[in-house]
């Protein structure tokens, strides 16, 4: 029983930050931005996060500055990609890679530093429940603001009229355009929403996840993010359910390396990866000739004037 | 008034020239800034990043010696980009390619092999580089999965593997428990060009895979089908030129050259197989393509360039204390840069008269 | 719905729409030079002009998508100036496109919903479009994904968002170029209708006949200037052409009889799946065409001509390699580089991007079909020379207007662009040409070049299979002339057999056995 239940909360710690991490990149794609520089948000945010917290003693300032240091690098990628036209592809990774950069030059300060992680939810009597009370009454306030988040967005995509634009930008942005929606701007104000998340999954690692910062923490769960995008073909009820199996595969492999089963421990942490891999081979095999992505996706929209 | 953007009827000759120059001018400006948040003195900084180096003969060949594998990895990317297929694993490639070459190395050592050794782990290299880099191709022409994430994941697949090799079956048993192969023996290792010196072999391959891509890409038919094929998919298939046997194709070379870069740097430079036997040469070195301009000879001016900046960096982590991050930073600022001054190429901004809205209703 | 405009005073009496001298400029290229236009309601106006005119260009300034440079526009007198197309909304101007602003993978109600600003609940719009639909005869199912429509069903969604927000103007963008002729006379009467309301109607078009039985009053454009206003209903078809025009256009001429000679080109029985979910599956497709004979296939766009296209090119192959025969090879499985080698040439229906690389010198496009036969190619290496001769060659041949010797595909307007890509496939000297659209967006100039280069090429023995929307096109050329519907072909009929009326029922699904309901495209 304990370890059941250690399992399934150790799975919804390492799905947060891609869940929210996805959760931006979703809104973003779905208004026809492609944004590879999730991976370097992430961990701009995971400095910045630390740093804030660290300096403030505040777990919310340190979010908030997770948020806003991913928010800032978004900028700078829809500056790039929405203001000059320039290819979504390139600009994405050259995101990351100054985002990696960054992330070292401001990290460098923090490493070595620990602080108080972000506290958990204790209802008396809900929280000692069996089993489900940790679970559900007992969890920190990322992993809560991570599900209010995804349930947000499923209701602004599909009850609202600005998720309904939102949706038609990405559909055929000359068609929006040519009824005079800005759709530059709902680009900039999508681009700029991942940005945030992506920021704010990031400081989640320092934060919450564990207490101290080190250079390189995100080890790749930006990528696994848009992966998971794509897993999800871009409908947020099927995000949530990849985001809890890919945490589950990566805390699955360390819970068997702990157990002590005889594989050598790097084939185990190679296992998400590798899973990423074949799920997206397996996913897009059933999609043939008929993709279910936003139709303009990565491509680069000029309004005539 | 406003400022939009519009598309140019022509491709500008002239930005195409002057971008990379404006590109780097803008760094350097944006580095001093940098420099001068964190507190050293810019212009001193800046000269021991890029007039330095230059002053010395051994750092002149150090120069050499770190552009070879970004200029043959870079070549290859070019080949992928410019077909619109886009492999970000290189570093993954690069890594197999080590690790196949350094096999034969590990089990011909002490032996008295001939000399046939070197030349069967570049091989060795290449070849399991290209097969390495046609997983994600494979995954892309056949299940239409995404290159870019599957070429990426499988980058940690192959840092692990490397990881595992070294500290287990692979370890040097009389090496202290470090997680290294023992050192190669002189028939497995990339011979040097100047007595004393670091400039190897490797360079001289690497000017040569130069020179093939630029009569590849300017003169033959196949050249002509990859640039085709990134540029008008659809007239590319009206050509009657195989997308999907290009894909295959480029991303196979691509890995063979990141291969034959791995394991070049591991039996030359480096002398034995260990973790972190790549600085990130396959990521750095899509920094090299698209500075390059995707062009052979771009590349080669640019991989001198960036070599120079990693050199630089070093110098400057040493005598100025400034964090080795920082080349990284620059790096990513430079291809921004290059990005958006190249926007200009096929784009212009102009200045449009908005009369002030006083509509009715 | 019509109560409103029944008491305005303005009806017939103060124009409701004036352009004054409207400008605008796209660099060095003047779209729109002084424009004056005034337009009352009760009134179906027509706007003429040929491609490259202005037209466009002058209605996008009217509704508020882009700015002229000068000018002035007027509302019932009073002047306005039009941020964006909401304003132009909310005055009462509405605009039905010539390239619809439809989102595929939406439903019609959501893409209704777009087209309007949002002042009501969606539910309450729902009710609203289906009264609306019924009321005027254009029934629509807001459940329905777009792409699942057909071109016509699609135009009913752009025309019912637009009459949903009770509009005082309507703008319609070449209506019917989309549509067979009975779905136009349709459209006709519900035009009608609204002019009857006291409704100002815009119409673009640059089919003659249409405009002298539908409209009241026309404003002529040409390359960029108003030329002419008139009432349409006392001109001929002819003067309205030369006042498009500016002169007698040239009448495209065939060498007297031709001589018919053996099968070049045969079709045997074509059977194919869509690439994609939108697309069109082909069926029992059967043909046979024989040298110096211009076989014409009529059809609404988006019935399956792009997926024939592709079967006969050899950019798709199929599985039994007699379907599709080239002078006598069976080359059903051969791949388009083979069948060219055999004699087949192609000029597919989009020029920027198929037909050519958009960013790409001409020379360079020269290759892209050269290089399977011919000088061009020598042990894997390119003679630039002689794809420069190529460019050259088709230069001088069919006059291609250009800025310099060697210049990208996308600097070339669209005329000039097209005669380079007929002209490229026509010098090589093929024994078979496939086009698709020849003259579509083309000045009337080039388009008579085209015509006549393909009748010059079926005179010299080749066969060539001309697939066109443009009726009148296929008149003017085709020796016979068959029809596609979805997905299938119809059995040719003969120039004499060949009138409007029976290829009008013909594109628009009547007597071709067709057992599937008319809207699973698809499946």
């Amino acid at each position: 029983m304990e370890l059941v239940e250690a399992i399934i909360l150790s799975v919804l710690a390492a799905s947060t930050p891609l869940l929210i991490a996805a959760t931006g990149e979703l809104v973003t794609e779905r208004c026809g931005v492609l944004n590879l520089g999730v991976e370097g948000m992430m961990i701009v945010g995971a400095a910045c996060g630390f740093g804030g917290a660290w300096a403030s003693g505040s777990i919310v300032v340190g979010a908030l500055c997770g948020v806003l240091a991913g928010t800032a690098l978004s900028l700078i990628f829809a500056l790039m990609t929405l203001v000059l036209a320039v290819n979504q592809v390139a600009t994405g990774l050259a995101l990351t890679i100054l985002g990696t950069g960054l992330s070292g030059l401001i990290g460098a300060g923090f490493v070595g530093q620990r602080i108080t992680t972000a506290p958990h939810l204790h209802i008396p009597l809900l929280t000692n429940i069996p089993l489900l009370g940790r679970i559900v009454f007992g969890e920190d306030a990322f992993v809560y603001l991570s599900l209010a988040l995804i349930i947000g967005v499923w209701w602004f995509l599909y009850r609202t009229r600005s998720g309904l634009i939102l949706r038609a930008c990405g559909d055929n942005h000359v068609s929006a355009h040519a009824l005079g929606y800005p759709v530059l701007r709902i680009r900039l104000l999508a681009v700029m929403f991942g940005g945030a998340c992506a920021g704010l999954a990031g400081a989640y690692l320092p934060l919450a996840y564990t207490p101290f910062f080190i250079p390189g923490m995100t080890a790749g769960r930006g990528w696994i993010a848009l992966a998971l995008v794509v897993f999800s073909s871009w409908r947020p009820g099927r995000l949530v359910v990849g985001a809890y199996l890919f945490g589950a595969v990566s805390i699955l492999q360390l819970h068997a390396q702990g157990a002590g089963i005889g594989i050598p421990s790097q084939f185990m942490s190679a296992l998400p990866y590798l899973a990423t891999v074949i799920v997206l081979v397996l996913l897009s095999r059933t999609r043939r000739g008929g993709s279910t992505a936003p139709a303009t996706l990565g491509t680069v929209f000029v309004p005539d004037r | 008034m406003q400022l939009v953007l519009e598309k140019r009827l022509e491709q500008s000759r002239t930005i195409a020239l002057v971008s990379p120059l404006i590109a780097i001018a803008l760094t350097l400006l944006t580095m001093s800034i940098l420099f001068v948040l964190l507190g050293k003195n810019p212009l001193l900084a800046l000269g021991v990043y890029f007039i330095d180096p230059l002053t010395d003969g051994y750092s002149l060949q150090e120069i050499a010696v770190k552009a070879t594998p970004l200029v043959m990895i870079a070549i290859g990317l070019s080949l992928c980009y410019l077909a619109n297929a886009w492999n970000i694993g290189a570093e993954g490639q690069l890594l197999i390619g080590a690790v196949a070459g350094s096999w034969i190395a590990v089990k011909t050592q002490g032996t008295d092999a001939g000399h046939w050794v070197l030349p069967a782990m570049l091989l060795a290299g290449a070849v399991a580089g290209a097969l390495y880099a046609l997983i994600p191709a494979l995954c892309r022409v056949k299940f239409g999965a995404s290159e870019i994430l599957t070429s990426l994941m499988l980058v940690y697949v192959a840092d692990l593997l490397l990881d595992y090799l070294v500290r287990g079956p692979w370890r040097d048993p009389a090496g202290f428990n470090f997680p290294t192969t023992a050192e190669f023996d002189p028939v497995a290792t990339v011979p040097v060009l100047i007595e004393g010196g670091r400039l190897h072999l490797g360079s001289l391959i690497a000017l040569l895979v130069v020179a093939s891509a630029f009569v590849v890409l300017g003169r033959t038919i196949m050249g002509f089908e990859i640039r085709v094929v990134g540029a008008a998919p659809r007239a590319a298939r009206f050509a009657g030129f195989n997308a999907d046997h290009l894909i295959l194709l480029t991303f196979a070379i691509s890995g063979a050259l990141a291969g034959l870069a791995g394991i070049i740097e591991v039996a030359g430079p480096i002398g034995h197989l260990q973790p972190g036997i790549s600085p990130g040469y396959g990521f750095t070195a899509i920094i090299v393509a698209f500075l390059g301009r995707l062009n052979p000879v771009g590349i080669l001016i640019a991989g001198l360039f960036l070599a120079l900046t990693f050199i630089g960096g070093e110098q400057a982590q040493i005598t100025m204390k400034i964090p080795l991050d920082v080349t990284k930073v620059f790096q990513g600022i430079l291809l921004f840069y290059v990005l958006a001054c190249d926007s200009f190429i096929l784009y212009r901004f102009r200045l449009v008269s908005r009369q002030v809205t006083h509509g009715i209703g | 719905m019509s109560e409103l405009l029944s008491d305005d005073p303005s009806r017939s009496d103060t124009p409701l729409l004036q352009a004054l001298g409207l400008t605008k400029r796209y660099g060095a290229f003047v779209a729109n030079d002084a424009i004056d236009i005034e337009v009352c309601g009760g009134q179906i106006h027509a706007l003429l002009g040929e491609n490259g005119a202005g037209k466009s260009t002058l209605v996008k300034a009217i509704y508020g998508l882009i700015q002229p440079d000068s000018g002035e526009l007027r509302w019932q007198g009073q002047r306005i100036v039009l941020a964006g197309p909401a304003q132009a909304r909310a005055l009462g101007i509405g605009m039905v496109f010539q390239h619809f602003s439809l989102f595929e993978n939406l439903t019609v109600a959501e893409n209704v919903a777009l087209g309007l600003d949002g002042r009501e609940s969606f539910k309450a719009m729902s009710a609203r479009l289906d009264e609306v639909a019924r009321a005027y005869g254009l029934p629509l199912d807001p459940k329905r994904e777009v792409w699942q429509l057909s071109v016509g069903e699609r135009q009913r969604i752009e025309i019912v968002r637009v009459l949903m927000q009770n509009p005082k103007f309507l703008i319609l963008d070449e209506p019917t170029a989309v549509l067979t002729p009975q779905e136009a006379d349709q459209l006709f009467v519900v035009l009608k209708r609204l002019r009857a309301e006291g409704r100002a109607i815009l119409y673009i078009s640059h089919k003659l006949e249409e405009v002298k039985l539908l409209c009241d009053t026309a404003t002529v454009l040409r390359a960029g200037r108003k030329v002419a206003a008139c009432d349409p209903r006392q001109e001929t078809a002819a003067s309205l052409a030369r006042m498009m025009v500016g002169t007698e256009v040239k009448e495209v001429k065939a060498a007297g009889t031709r001589r018919i000679t053996v099968p070049r080109l045969v079709v045997n029985d074509l059977n194919l799946a869509p690439e994609d979910t939108h697309g069109v599956r082909l069926r029992q497709i059967s043909l046979e065409l024989k040298g110096g004979e211009i076989f014409g296939i009529a059809g609404v766009a988006g019935n399956g001509q792009d997926e024939l296209f592709a079967a006969l090119s050899g950019e798709r192959l199929v599985r039994e390699p007699g379907t599709v025969v080239i002078d006598g090879i069976a080359c059903g499985h051969l791949s388009i580089t083979q069948r060219r080698r055999l004699g087949a040439a192609f000029v597919p229906e989009e020029r920027l991007g198929h037909g050519t690389a958009p960013r790409m010198k001409l020379s360079e496009n020269a290759l892209l079909t050269g290089h399977a036969a011919g000088d061009m190619v020598h042990h894997g290496f390119v003679d630039a020379a002689a794809t420069l001769r190529a460019v050259d060659r088709a230069t001088k041949t069919f006059d291609v207007r250009k800025a310099k010797r060697d210049p990208e595909a996308a600097s070339l307007s669209g005329g000039n662009l097209q005669k380079f890509v007929v002209g490229r496939e026509i010098l090589r000297g093929p024994a078979v040409l496939i086009v698709n659209q020849p003259t579509w967006g083309v000045d009337a100039g080039a388009a008579a070049v085209i015509r006549q280069a393909l009748l010059d090429l079926a005179d010299a023995g080749a066969a060539v299979l001309v697939t066109s929307q443009d009726l009148d096109e296929l008149i003017e050329i085709a020796d016979r002339i068959a029809v596609m519907f979805h997905g299938r072909l119809s059995a040719p009929l003969s120039r004499a057999e060949a009138t409007r009326e029976k290829l009008g029922l013909l594109m628009g699904g009547s007597s071709i056995a067709d057992k599937e309901p008319v809207h699973a495209a698809g499946a």
